[in-house]
């Protein structure tokens, strides 16, 4: 372990810890949910589990993991130093310290408010400044890593960035433009309120401005999945990448469409215009675009790894590739779990649709298709090959690494389709007891909560056996030299004119223009409109 | 940009792809009227049951012989929690919520919508057979979010079946809900 490795292997040490925590909270909830009289199962316990499962994992370990992959990767891919070493570790320790608050709030029972806590129900203040200190430190973390791109390219005057860069400086840049959303509502509207500096609030502004945000952040978290996607698992596959260019328009493409999409969550909120809700939702479905050239990339660049191991025929280069290596198993079950959580996500912002499945068990399945694999799944993929060359130790516990992915993908099948399902029959999500006094609609949804239990076990072993082979390595792993950072190279030679997709602050400033455009009106409508504000409400 | 040309054929096709499902929800929603719960009204969520508009929560034939259900949304329950609506005609659902943020679904519908305190929610559904629908809450609203429901039974026509009371016909604002 080098002094320059300390940095992201702290990142990544919180991130799995979190996750681990977090994964003993959903099996906890899965078995719940398929009414198992559990020993001290409560409502409470249940719904604080909730709270503590969403945030740990869907803000906690993805923001940390992010932030420690982008300091392994960016100054490796680049061949220099990060600037602002000093800078990056006072960001770490102001967003552990947040997290460290937040959580204390949640098990203290005071913060039962979920992870996208919508007022009027109310938490502690320790759970919002908590929050706000993790995007806080997570800004740092962006400002070092574009500071150091900077230097970069007055050394390198006319050469393109390095894509996992460029993936990375995309990553950042829609995490500024999403989180200035959450910041306006936690700074202006749940801070004082919460602090009883307001006595009331507006819940319809805080959900509007929480959605700005929290559409956006599922590209933070996905960016960086696509980054080992293009420039890692092509090499790893034994192939090359197959379009540099195309994957440079991708990258772009998710800066400009990421924000401008919020209201499709709100399609059924009253007090928002049906013509925006439109707007939104046309929108999203150009997001559909890049992710469709991202299969055709990847899934080429898989044939050309595929065939240079010696495959001939149509399709026997998928049997070629190595999947015996964890990296390689995790990023192709993953792609293949984000492929119908696509598909799920048109239907969900499908304005019209929305109304069969908002807010129902189908929302669960659907996330934990796209963030709970196509994200988790990818991330758990690089740590396994990204710890061993951090520590300088072998990995350790292989079989279980090997095992691993498999695992999650049947449990993720189990617990995904059946969620889906019973989302289709009317279950809402996020229901400590959905059987509602043995009504018989609810009745018929008793086999399928069982399924997706079953699908949550495996999921929590999958999940253990991660935990075991990372704690193992770190600990036990043998040290020994190991091999160096290396990323895909393209197929085509690279371009030797600066490509447009480069120039970030242009595709900056076009993202902010669309994010005005879609959000200035509503959120002035919002604001004009004479409304009442609540008061706080406590969720027990 | 050279682009290789099985790629290009891709992106035009997954250029198609979008286009064909923008101009699905084009249709839906200008042909056939499919449209989300969008309505513009606000009320003060602290005196929900002293506004006329919510004074009196249950079921009312307008003139017009149009259906109005008028709920109140509240930890943890509907008030009305059990209404009775006629098959076949277009009945308008108004909601609010004197607390938190509640969700109201018709299970078996497309019936759903957010119920923010400080809006009026409002949406119009007909339903074509008679039966009964569980309603369930679908936003966390505190401990006891796994109990709020409550039930829309579509009574065939003539009124409700045997062994239910039967309107007066000559009331038939009268709410036939049961109060919690």
């Amino acid at each position: 372990m080098t002094r320059a490795d300390r940095l992201p292997l702290a990142h990544i040490a919180v991130a799995v810890t979190a996750f681990g925590a977090a994964a003993c909270m959903a099996l906890m909830q899965a078995l719940s949910r398929a009414n198992l009289d559990l020993p001290f199962r409560s409502a409470q316990i249940y719904y604080l589990s909730v709270t503590a499962h969403g945030t740990l994992m869907a803000l906690v370990f993805t923001t940390f993991f992010i932030m420690g992959l982008g300091y392994a990767l960016v100054p490796r891919a680049l061949g220099r130093p990060l600037l602002h070493e000093g800078l990056a570790w006072v960001s770490f320790w102001i967003a552990l310290a947040g997290t460290l608050a937040t959580l204390t709030a949640i098990f203290a029972g005071k913060a039962t408010v979920l992870y996208t806590f919508y007022p009027p129900l109310k938490a502690h203040p320790a759970f919002y400044i908590g929050l706000t200190l993790l995007v806080v430190g997570s800004w740092g973390w962006g400002f070092a890593v574009l500071r150091t791109l900077r230097a970069w390219r007055r050394e390198h005057a006319g050469v393109p960035i390095p894509l996992p860069v460029l993936g990375f400086a995309t990553t950042i840049i829609v995490w500024y433009i999403a989180t200035v959303g959450v910041a306006c509502e936690m700074l202006f509207l749940l801070i004082p309120w919460s602090l009883g500096i307001e006595k009331t609030i507006n819940p319809e502004l805080a959900r509007t401005l929480f959605w700005w945000f929290g559409h956006p952040l599922v590209y933070f978290w996905l960016l960086p999945a696509y980054v080992v996607w293009y420039t890692v698992l092509p090499r790893a596959a034994g192939g090359k990448l197959f379009s540099d260019n195309l994957a440079r328009l991708v990258f772009v493409l998710f800066i400009v469409l990421s924000s401008p999409v919020g209201l499709h969550h709100q399609a059924m909120d009253p007090g928002i215009p049906a013509g925006w809700k439109l707007f939104h939702t046309f929108n999203t479905m150009w997001i559909l675009f890049p992710s469709f050239v991202t299969a055709f990339t990847i899934i080429a660049s898989l044939e050309v790894a595929g065939r240079a191991r010696g495959a001939t025929g149509l399709l026997n280069w998928i049997g070629k590739l190595p999947w015996s290596d964890p990296l390689v198993a995790s990023v192709l079950l993953a792609m293949l779990l984000f492929a119908f959580g696509g598909f799920g996500g048109a239907i969900n912002a499908s304005y019209g649709m929305n109304a069969m499945v908002h807010n129902t068990a189908w929302v669960q399945g659907h996330f934990h298709l796209t963030v709970g694999s196509a994200v988790a799944l990818t991330f758990m993929g690089t740590t396994y090959w990204l710890l061993p060359k951090l520590t300088g130790r072998d990995l350790e516990l292989g079989l279980l690494a090997k095992v691993q992915p498999w695992l999650w993908f049947a449990g993720m099948m189990l617990f995904s389709f059946s969620n889906h399902v019973t989302g289709l029959m009317g279950m809402p999500r996020r229901v400590f007891d959905p059987s509602y006094g043995g009504d018989p609609t609810a009745a018929r949804w008793k086999m399928l909560t069982g399924i997706s239990a079953v699908g949550g076990i495996l999921l929590f072993v999958s999940a253990a056996f991660f935990v075991m082979v990372v704690l193992g390595t770190w600990l036990a792993g043998r040290k020994s030299e190991q091999p160096a950072v290396e990323f895909a190279e393209p197929l085509e030679p690279a371009p030797k004119s600066l490509p447009i997709f480069d120039r970030l602050g242009l595709w900056a400033a076009v993202a902010v223009v669309l994010v005005l455009v879609a959000y200035a009106y509503p959120i002035w409508h919002l604001i004009r409109t004479p409304h009442f504000g609540s008061p706080g409400y406590s969720p027990f | 940009m050279n682009v290789d040309l099985y790629e290009r054929i891709w992106m035009w096709a997954a250029v198609a792809i979008v286009v064909v499902f923008l101009t699905a929800i084009g249709i839906s929603t200008f042909a056939y009227a499919v449209r989300p719960p969008s309505h513009m009204e606000t009320i003060d969520p602290a005196t929900v049951m002293q506004d006329p508009r919510f004074a009196e929560p249950g079921v009312v034939t307008l003139p017009d012989g149009s259906v109005h259900v008028t709920i109140v949304a509240m930890m943890f329950a509907y008030l009305p929690a059990e209404v009775h609506v006629p098959v076949g005609h277009p009945v308008t659902f108004r909601i609010t919520s004197m607390d938190v943020t509640h969700g109201f679904e018709i299970t078996g519908t497309n019936g759903n919508t957010m119920v923010v305190p400080g809006y009026v929610s409002q949406f119009t559904y007909t339903f074509d057979e008679p039966g009964e629908h569980l309603v369930v809450c679908n936003e966390f609203c505190g401990v006891g979010h796994h109990t709020m429901s409550g039930k829309v039974i579509v009574d065939p026509p003539g009124g409700p079946a045997a062994g239910a009371a039967a309107p007066d016909s000559a009331h038939p604002a009268a709410d036939t809900g049961v109060r919690p």
